[in-house]
């Protein structure tokens, strides 16, 4: 579905991706983790075409996006959902308008139809009845949900996660564990998950990969993952730090 | 010192770039007029009561000076001529655009420069929407179509604000101060005038945009580009004027 090819990328002189290899299989969850810094966003934001590499191939469905212009990207992306860190909802609309926005834009609609759809979303992420609230009238682990429904809206085939359980309650991050579950075994979505939380990545997971001075190195199941023999993902998904 | 000319250059040439990306997606379907007027709302509508007030405080001031002066020559009768001829030609097309800038720059440079620095630009591209056809293109064309419009309301409401001082307040008759009023005023300049704002309009916008657009740092990020953002634009407007003049009149 998306392969990977030695991506490289710099900000500046300062590099964060250093050859990146990795195969997402349709219809997998797949998780990625690793430090704060290691440039996890970045990669998410690489298969979606907001970040032009400096080195690599980024292939989706077979043809690589990298070299891809605008217009192209665009169709691209109109089958990807993506969920971001920030949630980075739209603060002039409201919670209506962000969810609906994709349908708004790129479909014929009518309104009804949209504020339909856009009310079992809410549900699913569990937040029905916010329609009318603006963004800054929303706490941080709400926000995150409506963008997750804004991510979700369009029923997309790809959808990526960054940090979908950061900030939320641990009922509330159980619940979108499932979602993500779910969406995958309903209508077998390819899910790409960035997270921090352990927990939540044996939950989702089919395989964790993790992502460590700007390369993968380790990729595997849960269990594999779990039993691994690398030091430093060892330590990463048990939580030890080195200086004690 | 080098590396501040180094910035101006990076920056013309970054705004030249730019403007021709805002135009081909204007004529880029498709077409969202709802957009455009919201934007025409905005610049236009909101920022009228401003200017009105701007306007008729100038044309008192420009009568109530004028009058001074032409009285010591014994030709007060031509207040309400120096009055329409300068809010026409000059002070109406630019004042008008230093609060255009003030404001719409403003509000513009934050706007863009806070969606910039959460992410809604790159959350816009990931949508499949292009961010400077959602976001600059609709500005553009609603700043050019509505200066001109606040500059004619400025050019009457001055020429008004002129009349009070001339005829209520030192006594001119009526007709008198109409007639001078109107005597010297061409089509060309009124039009020329407002060709001028078109012209500030489209500047102010691709600053402004420009500036929310390349945003970085956070907080202090939008700050500064909102600052710079209006101060390049009136700068810009002041300079733009003297040579629109000399090109056009
Ligand atoms: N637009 C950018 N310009 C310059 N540097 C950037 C940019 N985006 C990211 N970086 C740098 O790239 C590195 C990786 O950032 P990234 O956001 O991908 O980290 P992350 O792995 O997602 O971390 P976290 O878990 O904290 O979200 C960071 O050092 C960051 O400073
Ligand atoms: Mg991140």
């Amino acid at each position: 579905m998306i392969t990977i090819t030695d991506l490289f990328k710099n900000f500046g002189e300062y590099p964060v991706l250093k050859g990146v290899n990795i195969t997402i299989n349709k219809g997998e969850v797949l998780v990625i983790i690793g430090q704060s810094g290691c440039g996890k966003s970045v990669l998410l934001k690489h298969i979606i075409g907001i970040l032009k590499p400096d080195k690599g191939k980024i292939e989706v469905q077979g043809k690589d996006i990298a070299k891809f212009n605008e217009s192209q990207l665009n169709e691209v992306r109109k089958k990807f959902g993506m969920l971001f860190q920030g949630a980075a909802l739209f603060d002039s609309l409201t919670v209506r308008e962000n969810v609906g926005f994709f349908l708004d834009e790129h479909t014929k609609l009518d309104k009804q139809t949209i504020s339909k759809i856009v009310a079992e979303k809410l549900k699913l992420v569990g937040l029905p009845g916010v329609e009318n609230l603006m963004p800054f009238a929303l706490s941080g682990g709400m926000r995150k949900r409506v963008g997750l429904a804004r991510a979700i809206a369009m029923d997309p085939e790809i959808i990526l996660y960054d940090e979908p359980t950061t900030g939320i309650d641990p009922i509330m991050a159980t619940a979108i564990n499932e979602l993500i579950r779910e969406l995958q075994a309903k209508l077998s979505l390819t899910s790409i998950v960035v997270t921090h939380d352990m927990v939540s990545a044996y939950y989702v997971a089919d395989r964790i990969a993790m992502l460590d001075d700007g390369k993968i190195i380790e990729i595997g199941t849960p269990e594999e993952i779990r039993k691994t023999t690398n030091p430093i993902v060892k330590q990463f998904i048990t939580g030890k730090s080195t200086n004690n | 010192m080098k590396k501040r000319i180094y910035y101006f250059f990076q920056e013309i040439g970054g705004m030249s770039l730019f403007l021709p990306q805002i135009i081909l997606q204007i004529f880029k379907p498709p077409f969202k007029p709802k957009y455009l007027t919201n934007q025409l709302v905005q610049i236009g509508v909101n920022t009228l009561p401003i200017v009105s007030i701007m306007a008729l405080f100038v044309g008192m001031v420009l009568a109530y000076l004028a009058y001074l002066q032409f009285k010591i020559v014994a030709l007060e009768v031509y207040t309400g001529s120096l009055v329409s001829a300068c809010m026409v030609m000059e002070l109406g097309p630019v004042l008008t655009a230093i609060i255009v800038a003030g404001r719409i720059g403003a509000s513009t440079a934050a706007e863009i420069g806070s969606m910039k620095v959460t992410e809604q630009i790159d959350a816009l591209s990931t949508l499949a929407v292009n961010p400077i056809k959602y976001l600059a293109a609709p500005r553009f064309l609603a700043a050019i179509i509505m200066l001109p419009v606040l500059t004619i309301f400025a050019d009457v409401i001055g020429i008004f604000g002129g009349y009070i001082v001339g005829v209520w307040q030192f006594g001119i008759r009526h007709r008198i101060y109409m007639n001078k009023s109107v005597d010297f005023l061409a089509a060309d300049d009124i039009i020329c005038g407002l060709i001028k704002t078109m012209f500030f309009g489209a500047m102010i916008i691709l600053v402004s945009c420009y500036k929310g657009f390349t945003t970085s740092g956070g907080a202090e990020g939008v700050g500064k580009a909102t600052t710079s953002a209006v101060v390049v634009s009136i700068v810009l407007i002041l300079v733009m004027d003297y040579f629109l003049t000399i090109v056009l009149f």
